[in-house]
């Protein structure tokens, strides 16, 4: 699961593809997930870094990430290069 | 380390500046207490859903509607619409700040008589009038509002049977100027229909003829439409003091001003858009003054406002069952309130807040109730934080219609709590229990019994 290499994610919480045009913007946690899939992290570390970092259950966030790569996906924000999803 | 609060991650594209379906209203202020009582004590205390009415804001807004009308007009009465919220600690709100009542069948006629209102302060519209229900008005002197020929005749036949000379009103429907017009009801204005019905009653010398009623439509977003209709009820009542030298005692505009409410499709807020008590109050006294009363002789104005009056006072609470996702990408939310205990979600698009401080990310969301029904939708489309399982919302503006409109439906309808002036919270209605819905029922000898 890997982020687009020239999708730009400013710290200001806007994300741009320039494939498409298209811009984004992402709430504090959805930026650091943006951030962590873009530096390889698999779910099992986005999971724990979350997990330390905020008041939350392990399947709350399991949903909300899976549901979140679904809207990266939706939005061809994800490098289509027939890796394994998690 | 503290830990920070959670917030599910979320990403949404950039739309240009164009406002979308989604309207451009965010409602991610929270409200977190009612009349200074915490939403979440409240359910705490009562469940999820819960109805929350505000004795405060019924007064306040009584109050309001009361002054639009005194400062301009010298005889004002307000008459509770009872259809429009019948729990009776309701209508006892309105009864103290002097409201007659308003029915339009028996069993609010009786509800009314019950909770207190002499017979000669109830106001008895409608169509569906039963003979017995005639009888009792007659008997208790109420003020008959005539809806049909029919009606007319059954009554001058019991004041000849009963020796007694009912008070009574006809209902009058007329051109206003907005479509479609409301002519089912009541008598016509252009058509002479309203001339012949008033002939016949005062041809009969059997009635009493007090007043002229009409009422032209509910959420009227025009206040120029009751210019119209006051114009055309004095041109009656002036007809009438040339033809028989006969004084009507008042008139009644009956109800249909605007809530606070959104209606669906609308662009903008209600709030910004729907005119005020002050312009419906201007509209319908100019009117009168300026016809041909003489002016120390204007008759009684009365007013049977039912959902401006009380919509804003309610409130139903509920909590978020679980988020989900359309096949199309679009958040869905399903919350524990259902199109059965909000019947003006098919008319509003009502105001939904979260019962707690959220961030200011907002995503656009399908709200859907409960019900195992395709059109259990609150509402279509609203932005909102992101809630999670368990988040308690509090859904504005539902004092009107829902409470009387209500269907138990696969589940029972939940409790009602006043929030008293002094600041108190009142259990005004028990929740229902199976017992409640079953005690209706009979149960034939031959099906008491099977074996599976
Ligand atoms: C005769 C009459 N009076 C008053 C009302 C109250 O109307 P609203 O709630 O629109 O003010 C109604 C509602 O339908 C009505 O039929």
């Amino acid at each position: 699961m890997k982020i687009k290499k020239n999708v730009a994610i400013s710290d200001s919480g806007f994300i741009f593809n320039p494939d498409t045009g298209e811009s984004f913007s992402a709430n504090p946690i959805g930026m650091e997930m943006l951030e962590m899939l873009r530096d390889g992290m698999d779910y099992e570390e986005i999971r724990k870094n979350i997990l330390d970092k905020y008041k939350s259950e392990k399947d709350t966030v399991e949903k909300d990430y899976n549901d979140f790569i679904t809207m990266l996906k939706q939005y061809n924000l994800i490098e289509n290069d027939g890796q394994k999803d998690d | 380390m503290e830990k920070l609060r959670y917030e599910r991650p979320l990403i949404r594209k950039l739309e240009s500046d164009m406002p979308n379906k989604f309207g451009s209203r965010t409602e991610f202020l929270p409200k977190t207490h009612i009349d200074g009582i915490a939403v979440k004590d409240l359910i705490n205390d009562y469940g999820s859903p819960l109805f929350v009415i505000s004795e405060k804001n019924i007064r306040e807004t009584y109050q309001s509607a009361k002054k639009a009308f005194t400062t301009r007009y010298p005889k004002i009465q307000f008459a509770w619409s009872y259809k429009t919220n019948y729990l009776s600690a309701v209508c006892n709100v309105f009864h103290q700040e002097g409201s007659w009542a308003e029915v339009v069948s028996g069993f609010e006629y009786d509800k009314a008589l019950a909770n207190g209102v002499s017979g000669k302060k109830i106001i008895f519209n409608g169509p569906d009038k039963t003979e017995d229900d005639l009888r009792k008005a007659i008997t208790n002197d109420s003020l008959i509002h005539i809806d049909h020929l029919d009606e007319l005749y059954t009554i001058i036949e019991l004041a000849d049977e009963m020796k007694q000379k009912p008070r009574v009103a006809i209902r009058v429907n007329m051109d206003t100027g907005v479509y479609p017009i409301w002519d089912r009801f009541g008598f016509n204005y252009e058509n002479g229909q309203a001339w012949d019905a008033l002939n016949k009653i005062m041809r009969s010398g059997k009635l009493e003829l007090v007043g002229l009623h009409t009422h032209i439509g509910t959420f009227m977003l025009t206040a120029q439409a009751y210019g119209t209709a006051a114009y055309k009820l004095a041109d009656l009542a002036i007809g009438i003091r040339n033809r028989y030298n006969h004084k009507i005692k008042y008139i009644d505009m009956g109800g249909g001003f605007a809530s606070s409410n959104t209606l669906k499709g609308a662009y903008l807020p209600g709030t910004d858009t729907n005119p005020t008590f002050d312009d419906y109050a201007e509209a319908i006294t100019s009117a009168l003054i300026n016809s041909d009363f003489e002016p120390g002789n204007l008759p009684l104005l009365i007013l049977e406002t039912g959902r401006a009056l009380i919509d804003d006072a309610g409130y139903l609470l509920g909590s978020v069952i679980s988020n989900k996702r359309l096949s199309d990408g679009r958040r869905n939310t399903i919350v524990d309130v259902g199109v059965n205990l909000l019947f003006t979600s098919f008319w509003y698009d009502h105001k939904i807040t979260p019962a707690r401080e959220f961030t200011h990310y907002v995503e656009d969301t399908v709200l859907y109730g409960p019900l195992c029904m395709n059109i259990d939708v609150i509402r279509e489309n609203v932005s909102l934080p992101l809630m999670n399982k368990g988040d308690q919302f509090v859904i504005h503006s539902v004092g009107a219609y829902n409470l009387t409109q209500w269907m138990q439906f696969i589940t029972l309808r939940p409790k009602v709590v006043m929030i008293g002036s002094d600041g108190k919270p009142y259990l005004i209605r028990e929740s229902e229990s199976i017992e409640s819905i079953t005690a209706y029922e009979k149960m034939p000898e031959h099906l008491k019994s099977f074996k599976l």
